[in-house]
């Protein structure tokens, strides 16, 4: 780790916190205070108003089944989830994680009761400042989230499903959440230029709505004869209509929440409530790897201090630097380390190799790095960073090849038409770039989201609707998904859909999936 | 910064998803019930309680692109040896369709073809029951009564003195005592004591008299008080409750009796083996401790285990009344009626040779009824469900049940009659007609 020296006065000197394992409230105070010195003096941290909550390994099983979230609404697919870590925790595959903190004002972090002092200080840090400010000053959690609102958004929505399932029947409620969940990917506005969201305001909309079409229904309208003029130009009032409708529309679940004919305004609701979650959790894998990375560098740097200030012993920082090594360790492809990286492993990395530019560059980091070789302010470089990238930008800018050399990176062509794997570039002058953006490349949100759009609407005749998925031959939707996912998305729409996949080079269709009318 | 204690909140937050997960899987769960019971032994049942449902009853289907030819680029880390340029063989399974078709990979931490339930037993027999469209098989009491033992069921503020809970009543009489403030007896002797040395002592000075007159008034009080507010009062008092509740009998046997002759065919087996295991969970409820004896017969009778019982197959002609001598026989040798209770189920497709029959019912009558206390007989009609004509056997039982209630006899001909003919069988009503 490159040297860091403390740009605020050092903190307070004070004795020991603790000692051994055990805590207490007063020892949890007691290092918040110290760490939140550090956190603040020298770091610079803005965070949100934290919350500590203690809580046993059972309830961190139910925290882990709903995204993190303290409340939500009852679905199966949550139970299963539940039942999915409960045996694999059960038959000891999966530890639990030492902490959850979720992305709301105030912040609360979980703490497992069965961790030691050491541990809960360690999470302190982790959670309660590192991640708590990449929340708060990242800009795809400004621009998405809205953290002060979600707690209450939740439970608004706990409330209005269990109140839908009083009133209308479990299977009836269940029908559209199943739906609205299997689309709950194509659920969220990607693009720039979405407002922030709202949630207080969301509610009292949905209130407002409610009140409105019930003060407006008017069982008459339904009688009065229709302008139909046979013959039109069908033509021009279908693009009209087209128009109207907003298509193309990518945001699946937007454009049947508004426009599916068969829905009843309770229907449209919980579509809404889905994808104002989904919405809600979409920037989150886009800034995985930076967010633990962030967190884990920042309680490393906080423990390493606290060491160093006599605040904690060499017993309980010894384990820090197990418990840390633990986390950041990248299992080799051999070893069953997959295509993918571990995050805490590929950020911390990442955060240290920023460190060590900004503070002691080499000849290749001056060449590399022109603008941060050098320049002194580690940690004003690295706040920097986590409020203005995500994931695919920050590796394109500053995965270094010190970095890929530490990792023994190397790149695979998989060409389906060789008998061999190809190794295209390794870790050295020549492979730096490709290999930085191949890996950026994996963290684009393009490549692990779909693209699919409505396209068209079939007004005039029996309403179907037609979706297009843009992508090659060779990589097309996984067939028996696609079709029981129309089947819930024709379930929404009330009738027939159709999917097409197109070549987005040539335009062709390369495959095309239908939904029947649900009857 | 604010620490919230959050351990001693609610736990199982995620109960009501678990259920609604059994009730979203439940025909996966109930065919996996039914498996385990169709591989497991009658008694082990609902022990071993981990069902496996295959996935896909539970997946959630999303749009997801799978890799399957063209060309990717991936990359790895913790190079050893490669260079540029190396080939490398492909991996087994073609690393196409493994590593590429997960899209979200890493969500769900490793793929998994099935999915596995711990059920409790409770929750294990309620499938199963429910597969057999059973409500509720706990309130159903067999005819036959049995003795109750008084037992504790808490306390009560009425009963004999001899159930008087002597503790609770006084510790409910100290806190009414403390709660009214009754003087102590040792405050009246303070009190008392005071006085009559102030009254020993005289002349007597101001003070001391106005001491004398407050302690007398003290005392006035103290007398009042104590003779109003009573040592033990009857709203203390507390009796310790019994209830008489049916004592089950500890020990009963079960005696499974199957034709296996080659007329039996797995279907007809499984069908006596669901009619058996309702009647040992029965059983169970009721004793704490249940024997099962089988015993299969065709032209001869042996008792056999469980394994064989259901699955060993059998040619032959039938002669039911060697099953019946063997029963009577090892009855009686084992497990004598002044201290067990003895059930006898009975299976078979009604064959038997016409010779046999007038000797089955003899012994029936004779040997068997007078110490069973309980004789179900099912007759397991053949799938294609038409109305046979009444085999000699059924025929023969009947003219005995008409009177013998303990005896019951009942067709069935598919899975999901096995639990009307079982609680009907094991209704209060035995007199009902049989249809």
């Amino acid at each position: 780790m490159g040297q860091i020296t403390p740009n605020g006065p050092s903190a307070r000197r004070g004795g020991l916190l603790y000692t051994g394992n055990d805590w207490n409230f007063q020892v949890i105070r007691d290092c918040y205070d110290a760490i939140e010195e550090i956190a603040r003096t020298e770091l610079g941290l803005e965070t949100y108003a934290n919350r500590i909550e203690i809580i046993t390994s059972e309830q961190m099983l139910d925290v882990y089944t709903a995204h993190g979230m303290p409340l939500g609404y009852k679905h199966w697919s949550f139970g299963k989830r539940f039942i999915g870590h409960e045996n694999a925790y059960r038959r000891g595959l999966m530890g639990l994680a030492y902490e959850v903190v979720i992305n709301s004002d105030p912040c609360i972090s979980y703490l497992m009761e069965e961790n030691s002092a050491t541990m809960q200080a360690l999470v302190i840090a982790h959670a309660a400042f590192g991640h708590n400010h990449f929340f708060r000053n990242n800009r795809l959690f400004r621009e998405w989230t809205d953290p002060s609102e979600i707690l209450g958004y939740l439970e608004f929505a706990r409330g209005y499903i269990a109140r839908c399932e009083e009133r209308h029947g479990l299977r009836a409620v269940e029908r559209i959440l199943d739906a609205a969940h299997a689309l709950q990917n194509q659920g969220v506005h990607r693009h720039s230029g979405a407002r922030k969201l709202d949630l207080k305001a969301e509610q009292q909309r949905a209130r407002d709505r409610r009140a409105y079409e019930d003060s407006m229904f008017n069982d008459l309208w339904r009688t009065l004869p229709t302008e139909d003029a046979p013959g039109g130009d069908h033509r021009a009032e279908d693009a009209l209509s087209r128009r109207r409708l907003g298509l193309p529309e990518e945001n699946l679940l937007y454009f049947l929440e508004k426009h599916a004919p068969r829905l009843a305004s309770w229907e449209r609701e919980i579509i809404r409530i889905v994808r104002m979650v989904a919405q809600y959790f979409y920037p989150q894998p886009q800034v995985k790897m930076m967010n633990e990375g962030c967190a884990t560098w920042v309680h490393a740097y906080i423990m390493r201090r606290l060491h160093e200030l006599g605040r904690i012993d060499d017993a309980a920082y010894l384990e820090v630097i197990h418990s840390t090594s633990n986390v950041i360790t990248q299992l080799g492809f051999d070893a069953g380390g997959g295509p993918s990286f571990n995050p805490y492993a590929l950020g911390y990395a990442m955060m240290t190799d920023i460190a060590r530019i900004c503070t002691e560059p080499t000849a290749e980091d001056r060449t590399w790095f022109p603008d941060i070789a050098g320049n002194g302010d580690a940690i004003g470089t690295l706040r920097h960073a986590w409020a203005e990238y995500r994931d695919e930008s920050f590796i394109q800018q500053f995965l270094s090849p010190k970095t890929i050399r530490d990792f023994r990176m190397f790149r695979l062509r998989d060409d389906t038409s060789q008998p061999y794997l190809l190794v295209d570039a390794i870790h050295d002058e020549a492979g730096y770039r490709d290999i930085r953006r191949s890996v950026a490349l994996t963290y684009d949100p393009g490549t692990f989201y779909t693209e699919i759009e409505i396209v068209d609407v079939d007004l005039l005749g029996d309403r179907t609707l037609v979706l297009e998925h843009r992508s090659r031959a060779g990589q097309l939707l996984q067939p028996n998904d696609a079709r029981q996912t129309l089947n819930y998305l024709s379930t929404l729409w009330g009738y027939g859909v159709i999917l097409k996949e197109i070549d987005t080079q040539t335009g062709a269709v390369l495959t095309t999936h239908t939904a029947n009318v649900p009857t | 910064m604010d620490i919230i204690d959050r351990r001693p909140n609610p736990h199982g937050k995620n109960i009501e998803n678990r259920r609604r997960v059994l009730q979203r899987a439940r025909s996966a769960v109930q065919q996996a019930v039914r498996d385990s019971v169709a591989r497991g032994k009658i008694r082990e049942i609902g022990q071993g309680n981990a069902v496996s449902v295959p996935s896909d009853a539970l997946h959630e289907p999303t749009f997801h692109r799978v890799f399957t030819d063209g060309m990717r680029e991936i990359v790895l880390t913790g190079n050893k040896e490669f260079s540029r340029g190396d080939k490398l063989q492909r991996p087994q399974g073609g690393a196409g369709q493994g590593a590429g078709g997960d899209g979200q990979a890493g969500e769900n931490g490793g793929g998994e073809d099935s999915f596995r339930f711990v059920l409790s037993r409770d929750e294990f027999l309620d499938l199963f029951f429910d597969d057999l469209e059973l409500p509720d098989l706990v309130k159903r009491e067999i005819a036959t009564t049995e003795s109750g033992t008084p037992s504790r069921t808490g306390l009560s503020n009425e009963g004999s003195p001899s159930h008087l809970d002597l503790g609770r009543t006084m510790r409910r009489s100290i806190a009414r005592r403390i709660g009214l403030g009754r003087p102590k007896p040792d405050d009246l002797r303070a009190v008392e004591a005071r006085i009559a040395e102030l009254e020993d002592q005289r002349p007597l000075g101001a003070d001391a008299l106005d001491e004398l007159e407050t302690l007398r008034e003290q005392r006035g009080t103290i007398l009042r008080r104590l003779a109003r507010i009573p040592w033990v009062d009857p709203v203390d008092l507390r009796y310790r409750r019994y209830t008489v509740l049916p004592q089950p009998a500890t020990r009963a046997v079960m005696f499974c009796i199957m034709d296996v002759s080659g007329s039996m065919t797995e279907r007809m087996k499984d069908l006596a083996k669901q009619f058996f295991l309702l009647l040992h969970v029965f059983l169970e409820r009721r004793y704490k401790k249940v024997e099962i004896v089988f015993i299969r017969h065709a032209e001869s009778a042996e008792e056999v285990d469980e394994d064989v019982f259901f699955h060993d197959p059998r040619t032959g002609g039938t002669i039911v009344s060697s099953a019946l001598e063997l029963m009577s026989g090892i009855q009686r040798e084992r497990y004598p009626s002044g201290t067990w209770n003895i059930y006898v189920a009975q299976a078979s497709d009604g064959d038997n040779a016409s010779s046999d029959t007038q000797r089955t019912a003899s012994l029936l009558q004779d040997a068997i009824l007078p110490v069973v206390q309980y004789y179900a007989y099912i007759e397991i009609t053949g799938s294609g469900a038409v109305i046979r004509g009444e085999t000699d056997l059924w025929r023969s039982y009947r003219a005995i049940a008409d009177h013998n209630p303990h005896l019951a006899i009942r067709h069935v001909g598919d899975r999901k009659e096995i639990f009307p003919v079982f609680r009907d069988l094991f209704s209060r009503q035995h007199d009902t007609a049989e249809a």
